[in-house]
């Protein structure tokens, strides 16, 4: 059973690790990694909370639309739970 | 702390000349990581010696180590059903002193290419295959490696038909990636020894294919 | 760059990018090796780290502050260096007085980094 998320499109200023490209973009959770600290708190030397990081498999049709090389190849990025909701949540 | 006062004639640890910088004017950068290498040592932070080791340890770490995994995998059965559940695990139960390295290793087969890139900075599993080569750091990599992957394929001489899909992988987190590339044909009754000797750094970054036999 | 269209956007989110071709397929652990000098910064980094001064996202967050410019302009060791120094800084190893008298002290050591290197 494969989740579709959508990642965020939200553009804070800071640190992240979630790659522009992808913001506001759907894909299925490819795997679940476990809970790892939080970049956007370490990088600013605080304590950091453990947040679920999962892999996220877009096709490049998803990502590029048109301009794909090859619709049906795959993009696999790591994002953290609180840049991902529901595909389906409006 | 080694002396390395016009040591220009000197192989590095890892049998190859240095850079030829090291008698050139001293720049600002040169006297600033002096500077915060003696600082550190005089704050009791750390040793030269300590300094010295961290760099034969990463000297040690050549893609021949990622080499030596593949061809493991390509030959037991058993160890490639390892490396394929927990990378890191596998690879250190080899003997490999790869530290915290989280690993995931994919697969190429007849179906399916991947490749690896870091948009975001240049993340690399250098605790398995040493430093990243210049160009897996440069912009033109970063950029266009996930929205043209067969195109830089084919700046590295790699094309693949429309029928084998390209999965990239971009290294945005936590995890580090290792490509086992597709075992070449007429390669059956190889030892690992021998298929070692065909597993390219490139073949384990996705730009490169095994070398034939 | 800031691009006014997407002031959000920042210069190191570069994937998608339209850039040029993948610069010479240079292999530095194959034909020469890094410099020693660069061998100690990336020694530096793993210590640094290793010690709690700061962690990689900390390098990585220095390393995009200080913008684009010094992306194309400075090597990939000399953006460490730099990087590596204001996180320790931040991470309370030393003083910016303490690194000033240092570096002061070092270039009046000598001309190259094998002189500046070995104190007398």
């Amino acid at each position: 059973m494969t989740q579709a998320v959508r990642v965020k499109s939200m553009m804070p200023p800071g640190h992240v690790r979630t790659p522009i490209y992808l913001r506001g973009k759907i894909g299925v959770i490819e795997r679940s990694l476990g809970e790892f600290p939080n970049p956007e708190d370490l990088a600013y030397g605080l304590p950091a909370t453990a947040k679920p990081l999962h892999r996220v498999r877009f096709t490049m049709d998803e990502v590029w639309g048109a301009d794909a090389e090859n619709p049906c190849d795959t993009l696999d990025a790591e994002i953290y739970a609180h840049w991902l909701e529901p595909a389906d949540a409006t | 702390m080694p002396h390395d006062h016009h040591d220009h004639d000197h192989l590095s640890p890892s049998g190859h000349p240095f850079r030829a910088d090291d008698d050139t004017d001293l720049s600002y950068w040169q006297t600033m990581e002096i500077a915060v290498r003696e600082l550190l040592v005089e704050k009791d932070i750390t040793t030269p010696t300590e300094i010295a080791n961290q760099i034969e340890t990463m000297d040690a770490r050549t893609p021949s180590n990622g080499a030596k995994v593949v061809a493991r995998a390509w030959a037991d059965p058993d160890f490639h059903a390892a490396l394929m559940k927990d990378a890191a695990a596998a690879t250190r139960e080899m003997g490999f002193d790869i530290g915290p390295l989280k690993l995931i290793a994919v697969e190429n087969t007849g179906d399916i290419h991947n490749m690896i890139v870091c948009t975001l900075c240049s993340c690399y599993p250098r605790n398995l295959l040493g430093l990243p080569p210049d160009w897996y750091k440069s912009r033109a990599y970063r950029s266009r490696t996930v929205r043209e992957p067969r195109s830089v394929l084919a700046e590295f001489g790699v094309s693949l038909p429309d029928s084998t899909k390209v999965r990239v992988h971009d290294s945005t987190a936590d995890m580090r990636y290792i490509v086992i590339p597709k075992r070449p044909q007429g390669t059956e009754n190889m030892s690992q020894d021998e298929l070692v000797a065909l597993v390219t750094r490139d073949s384990m970054i996705g730009t490169g294919v095994a070398k034939a036999p | 760059m800031i691009d006014p269209k997407n002031p959000a956007r920042r210069w190191h989110d570069m994937g998608g990018d339209t850039a040029g071709p993948i610069p010479e397929m240079e292999t530095p652990n194959e034909n020469h090796d890094f410099s020693l000098w660069e061998k100690r910064v990336d020694a530096l980094m793993i210590i640094g780290a290793a010690k709690g001064y700061f962690t990689v996202d900390g390098l990585r967050r220095v390393l995009e502050d200080m913008g684009e410019d010094a992306f194309e302009k400075m090597t990939y060791y000399e953006r460490w260096i730099a990087s590596i120094n204001q996180n320790l800084i931040e991470g309370g190893a030393y003083t910016t007085a303490d690194l000033a008298e240092k570096m002061a002290e070092i270039t009046a050591r000598g001309e190259t980094y094998g002189d500046a290197s070995s104190p007398t």
